[in-house]
């Protein structure tokens, strides 16, 4: 018999046992790279190493927002040096329709372009300069057509990419014209261009059978692998997708890589040369997909103490030329419009408006974001109609005991909100400052600070109902190491870890036993994508299902061994324990392997529970909800509108941690992106529907001095999920997104303090500096007309939003 | 040929296109890795390395700075020790690499190793010249590097954990090369004296690259050589740190045929502190030229630091920012409310103008086919001047301007005897508000005379509309801006924070 390996000579039998295994679910374990991250050792889809031969990919792109094509001379194109191949549509042997869950997006445009920057055409070189060169040289003539560039143009013209939804409780009507008070108004929520550092990518390889083996940076790999197979017009088996890890993903790489690895497959067939394709930054920005801007409106009513009793909301999300995930995303903000409150009687309508712009798609929060900033908006103005503090306000409608069914039927079980804003409320010394920050405004002629408390709560699920599955694979080796492999794709987010976590603590070996391959599709197949916060939860409890496998196995043999009953059987400290015996790990998986034990196994998990039906539109979408708050105070100049986001607090319930370093760099991190989103990065599209802002130089996400000075960000303790989650951890990866909200809920408040909170000024997002004086001069007009009538008539009082 | 010094070791590259930037270089040619691209623009600073260059003040040691490889040609690595991330991979880590891991400052990881170089030059520097590295410091050196995942608070962290903390072996003898096996542990090899003589003989000699296309890269080392090379190419582009030229390499994907590079000339990097003025040389960063300006006219010190990002400042050239005559400056506009004058420089000689007769209109000038800019020279302030320095855009760090607001003022004690408004972002060129001058010369510095000459302002700017800001808020802002300036020198003695920079 060949030998097997020797165990680690420090843990043989009748050694001390260790004092627990190393790295368990809970522990603050650093992220699986880390020491290839800071040693610039992690690779990424364009440090690969390179194929011979292997030739680069770029596309022309359309230079019109919505035309016909009337003719495209790619003679320039194909003659250029270094050219190797040039295809367009015509050369497509499979689907040219790569649309993901509905039709609308070509692979490369045929007849009708539909938005600048759409493929026209693939053009594979020698290197990435020339295809990029090359691509630009095509002559194309376009026929003009009618285009709408917003979603407020695209309403008006009723041009949508998918039907109105609508969710409808009690009878908002009677309730709105019958209540005490009421207001009405609207805000314009901008987009977000993801930003992630790593710009798309993909290195498509051929195989020996025709078919290809797809190196992408992409949170779907499934996808990928449907698409390239639909594209290339092979059965899916001849497809390999490979995603080991993304510079960032944020949910731009959740449809929008997919196009790189068809276009790169295309190539890679035609010329039977590996393809990499690599977005430049500019193209990655004017190509692919951002978060819906929204055009919202509100009409709520509310009693004498603010407490709301009906309302009718409208959101409208630009969804740009095709569905893509669309109409999942404008189902979400309808969702999320009540973010934390009961809005009593209630209708939520959302529209999904087609425009001649890119198409928009997932971004962290997945619509959810848009829809709570109408509430949140409306909480702010309703607050100072009454004359009350916003965070009274906030804290009265929430939901409770009584008051806890939402407008889609969905009953709130786990109630955290209510005291985790109390502990921050204090914890952030939320009174206080309010005293001293209202002296502050008196005294300054400048500057005003402005000091906000606002919760989230977000539903965690796939709304769509079939991607709430997952899948795994165990292996465990002669030596005692583990290899996992499960659908999840690693994107910096820490899932990698928090899985391997999952494993340690099912066998209670130490964390460095194990080790996280890959995402493949050879290997765990027909995946759900990494998003709508689900790794851990569903890739966590399928990895547990197979562990829990081999263990039953283990145990079985554990008894029959030693002698002793099943439940005698035990893991801890590294070691197996069987009655009184205990046996170092390894040396215990060599004998069962020498007993011809299985030590592999795969693993599956689908959510229990959750339920929606679009006729009614009622159900239990989500199996459960995240919850957090966060304090934020800014300082504004007044002359500029220019601000600084000076202190943060907040509190976050994420069950029982998995890991609560990476949840708490989930946290801090989310924030800021969201206080990004509602501050600084604008997009800017010109008359044509060309997108201006189309480079960092011009889109500004937060750097390093936007980081709050003060950034206090705890966990909610003793708070574990009620439902039987991964360990009772709860989802995390977009959660805190919305947090950033306390920071434009601030900044209003700080403009509001020049009418001593009596307006409510609009101030549409993102709250650039540009807006935010708009905001201060909206206000003080406010004042200059108040004062002047009060100082003729007396005027009635209502603010206007 | 250019020659140079690569994680420790010598290179020597007899041919290349001169149009490569350092980090295509490092991941086509070279194949190392480590260094990412995020936007190929010097926005997003992953792509930071650190580059030594010998310091005459120093004694020939190299002071390494950290640089955008993306936007920095590669002719300009000769003479220069490129240190990247994946000279960084011994066992025992520097300190900036082990904290980074310990406060958990890396997620997707893709940025970490721009974050990792940024923070290993601001190490290396603080040790070299005993400075501390405080939080302002440490926010100053991550100016210009994006991190999408984390929110920067456990970076900041580290790097403040890593202030505190020496690399080790922290002395020893210098690590010798053993063959090829060059130990590159502890900071010992940053300095090796071998490599210090060889970089002193490299950088006396003129470097070029040519490529089989014959495009060229010229890099004299004298004024003479600069003169004949301009002389003899005047379709040639001078470059100097290339933070803005560059540009129309990656993102306009231009193929220039010729560049002349200013940035070895040692006359172009002439600083003068005569007593009627300040004389900066055109190839002065302005990592260089912040304490000098800052000294006499504090207001620079919170511009500048806003000027790009320190990757930028640390390539980025006054004469550059005033050669590429951009609408918006920052510089010029400060210039030109100072008095400043420009140097130019040929065969035919030197010549002198006031800043602001040489922008004429958008991205046009004064320059001669044949000219270079020499340098810039500024008039010592007086003390019954006064200058109010305002830089306004969307983000405090890294952010082009939406409007600059330069205000010379010179009071006889109760009036405005004399004055110069400047502006960037409000007309194609840097250019001054000569109504708004008149509205306030001979006038009380009070809040009438700063409303007339707010109006008069309206009446003679016309700014565009653009990504950065509206039309109307440029206007608005421009306005707002001498009011702050009243403001400001009214309220100075109450103690109050009037911007929101002093929240810093």
């Amino acid at each position: 018999m060949r030998k097997l390996i020797d165990t680690n000579p420090q843990s043989v039998a009748g050694a001390k046992p260790a004092a627990g295994a190393r790295g368990l679910v809970g522990s603050r374990a650093e992220h699986d790279s880390a020491w290839k991250h800071v040693r610039g050792q992690a690779r990424y889809i364009d440090d690969l190493p390179e194929p011979d031969g292997m030739l680069h990919a770029a596309v022309g792109q359309s230079a019109q927002a919505h035309a016909r094509i009337k003719s495209m001379d790619l003679s320039a194109v194909r003659t250029y040096p270094g050219v190797v191949a040039v295809l367009t549509v015509k050369d497509v042997p499979g689907h040219t329709d790569i649309g993901p869950v509905f039709p609308g997006d070509p692979v490369l445009a045929d007849d009708i372009v539909e938005h600048i920057g759409q493929p026209l055409f693939a053009v594979a070189a020698t290197s990435h300069r020339a295809a990029r060169q090359a691509a630009r040289l095509a002559k194309v003539e376009y026929e003009p057509l009618e285009k709408f560039l917003t979603a407020e143009q695209a309403l008006e013209a009723q041009s949508f990419v998918r039907p109105m939804h609508q969710q409808l409780s009690g009878e908002p009507d009677k309730v709105l014209k019958e209540a005490p008070h009421r207001l009405q108004g609207q805000l314009y929520v901008g987009g977000q261009e993801h930003f992630y550092l790593e710009g798309q990518a993909c290195l498509v390889e051929p195989t020996e059978d025709a078919g290809v083996h797809v190196h992408t940076s992409s949170q779907h790999p499934t996808e990928v692998q449907k698409l390239v197979a639909e594209v290339l017009d092979l059965p899916i088996h001849e497809v390999q997708v490979e995603v080991r890890r993304m510079g960032g993903g944020f949910g731009g790489k959740e449809t929008q890589a997919a196009p790189l690895a068809c276009i790169a497959a295309l190539l890679a067939r035609h010329t039977g040369r590996a393809i990499k394709y690599r977005m430049a930054r500019q193209d990655d920005m004017v190509q692919t997909g951002k978060r819906h801007d929204f055009f919202t409106t509100y009409d709520i009513a509310f009693d004498d103490d603010g407490i709301l009793q009906g309302a009718d909301i409208m959101v409208a999300g630009r969804c740009g030329f095709s569905p893509d995930l669309s109409d999942a995303i404008v189902d979400r903000a309808m969702f999320h419009s009540d973010n934390a409150y009961s809005l009593g009687d209630a209708r939520v309508t959302g529209h999904r408006c087609k425009t001649h712009t890119v198409s928009n798609t997932a971004y962290r929060g997945f619509g959810g974001p848009q829809g709570m900033m109408v509430i949140e908006c409306a909480m702010d103005d309703i607050a100072r109609h009454r004359g009350l503090d916003p965070l009274d306000l906030r804290k009265r409608n929430l939901y409770r005991p009584g008051r806890d069914t939402t407008h889609y039927g969905q009953v709130v079980e786990q109630h955290v909100l209510a005291d985790l804003i109390e502990q921050l409320e204090a914890s952030s010394d939320y009174r206080n400052r309010r005293v001293e920050i209202a002296e502050f405004n008196r005294d300054n002629p400048v500057l005003k600070r402005g000091l906000a408390l606002t919760p989230v709560k977000f539903g965690i699920s796939f709304t769509a109902q079939h991607l709430n599955q997952a899948g795994a694979l165990v292996h465990i080796y002669t030596d005692g190491s583990i290899l996992i492999n499960h659908g999840g794709t690693e994107m910096g987010q820490g899932l990698y870890i928090k899985v391997a976590q999952v494993v340690a603590s099912a066998f209670q070996v130490d964390l460095d036993k194990i080790k996280v391959s890959s995402t493949r599709t050879d290997k765990v197949p027909n995946t759900s994508p990494t998003a709508a916060s689900s790794g851990s939860d569903l890739n966590g409890m399928a990895a547990l299902d197979a562990c829990e496998k081999i263990k039953a196995r283990l145990v079985e043999f554990a008894a029959e061994t030693y002698g002793v009953s099943t439940d005698e059987v035990r893991f801890a400290d590294n070691q197996v324990i069987a009655g009184d015996k205990s046996v170092d790990w390894a040396e215990f998986v060599q004998s069962a392997y020498m007993a011809r034990i299985s030590l592999s196994s795969s693993g599956f998990y689908s959510t229990p529970k959750i339920h929606y039906d679009r006729a009614t539109g009622k159900g239990r979408p989500f199996y459960y909800y995240a919850n957090g708050a966060a304090c934020a105070e800014v300082v504004l100049d007044t002359l500029t509108g220019e601000y600084r986001c000076t202190r943060v607090d907040i509190l976050h319930d994420v069950g029982d941690s998995l890991n609560p370093a990476i949840d708490i760099g989930q946290i801090e991190g989310g924030f800021v992106q969201g206080m990004g989103w509602l501050t600084t990065e604008e997009l800017v599209f010109n008359d044509d529907g060309r997108l201006l802002s189309n480079g960092p130089a011009t889109y500004k996400i937060p750097a390093v001095s936007d980081a709050p000075p003060v950034f206090n960000v705890q966990l909610l303790k003793d708070s574990p999920n009620r439902e039987a989650t991964v360990f009772r951890s709860k989802a995390v990866g977009e959660p805190p997104f919305m947090l950033g909200m306390s920071v434009w809920s601030a900044l209003r408040d700080a403009v509001a303090s020049i009418a001593d909170y009596r307006y409510s000024p609009p101030l549409d997002t993102p709250a650039t500096p540009e807006r935010v004086l708009n905001a201060v001069t909206a206000t003080r007009q406010w004042v200059k007309e108040k004062d002047t009538a009060a100082a003729g008539a007396p005027a009635t009082g209502e603010p206007v939003c | 040929m250019i020659e140079f010094y690569l994680n420790g070791r010598h290179r020597q590259l007899h041919s290349a296109d001169p149009n490569l930037s350092i980090l295509e270089w490092l991941r086509t040619d070279a194949r190392l890795t480590g260094t990412k691209e995020g936007c190929a623009s010097g926005d997003c600073g992953a792509c930071t390395v650190a580059i030594g260059s010998p310091d005459a003040g120093r004694g020939g040691a190299l002071r390494y700075d950290s640089v955008n490889a993306c936007i920095a040609p590669l002719g300009s690595l000769h003479g220069r020790h490129l240190v990247t991330v994946d000279g960084l991979q011994q066992e025992q880590p520097h300190p900036v690499q082990k904290e980074m891991v310990e406060c958990h400052g890396a997620q997707c990881g893709f940025c970490t190793p721009g974050i990792i170089m940024s923070l290993f030059a601001l190490h290396t520097e603080s040790a070299a010249t005993g400075a501390s590295a405080d939080d302002k410091a440490l926010l100053e050196a991550l100016s210009g590097n994006l991190c999408r995942c984390t929110g920067y608070r456990p970076i900041i962290e580290a790097g403040r954990r890593a202030a505190a903390q020496t690399w080790e072996p922290a002395q020893g003898t210098e690590q010798q090369a053993k063959g090829d096996e060059i130990d590159l542990s502890g900071p010992a090899w940053l300095q090796a004296s071998e490599m210090l003589a060889t970089l002193g003989q490299i950088q006396e000699r003129a470097a070029g690259l040519e490529d089989s296309e014959g495009r060229r890269y010229d890099a004299p080392t004298n004024i003479q050589a600069l003169r004949q090379l301009r002389d003899q190419y005047p379709q040639a582009r001078l470059v100097a740190g290339g933070t803005d030229l560059s540009l129309e390499i990656t993102q306009f994907l231009k193929d220039l045929d010729h560049l002349i590079s200013v940035a070895n000339v040692d006359k172009l990097h002439e600083i003068r502190e005569d007593k009627d003025g300040l004389y900066i040389g055109a190839a002065v960063s302005y990592r260089e030229a912040e304490p000098l300006l800052s000294r006499r006219w504090p207001q620079f010190h919170a511009m500048i630091e806003r000027l790009g990002s320190r990757q930028i400042r640390n390539r980025g050239t006054i004469g550059g920012n005033i050669g590429n005559a951009s609408p918006i400056g920052d510089m010029p506009p400060a210039l030109i409310a100072l008095g400043a004058e420009v140097e130019l420089d040929s065969v035919d000689g030197i010549r002198r103008m006031p800043l602001e007769e040489f922008f004429h209109d958008y991205k046009k000038t004064d320059l001669r086919p044949n000219e270079f800019i020499r340098g810039v020279w500024i008039p010592e302030p007086k003390a019954d001047e006064q200058l109010y320095l305002y830089k306004i855009s969307k983000r405090l760090d890294d952010d082009i301007s939406a409007v600059l607001g330069a205000f010379w003022i010179k009071s006889d004690g109760e009036r405005v005897a004399d004055c110069r408004l400047a502006f960037g972002g409000m007309a194609a060129i840097p250019k001054r508000g000569p109504a708004a001058e008149a509205a306030l010369r001979g006038q009380t510095w009070d809040i009438s005379s700063v409303e007339a000459a707010v109006t008069a302002l309206e009446g003679e700017f016309t700014p565009m509309s653009d990504v950065r800001g509206s039309s109307a808020y440029r206007m608005q802002v421009a306005g707002n801006l001498l009011r702050r300036a009243l403001l400001e020198s009214t309220h100075k003695d109450k103690k109050q924070p009037l911007m929101v920079t002093d929240y810093a």
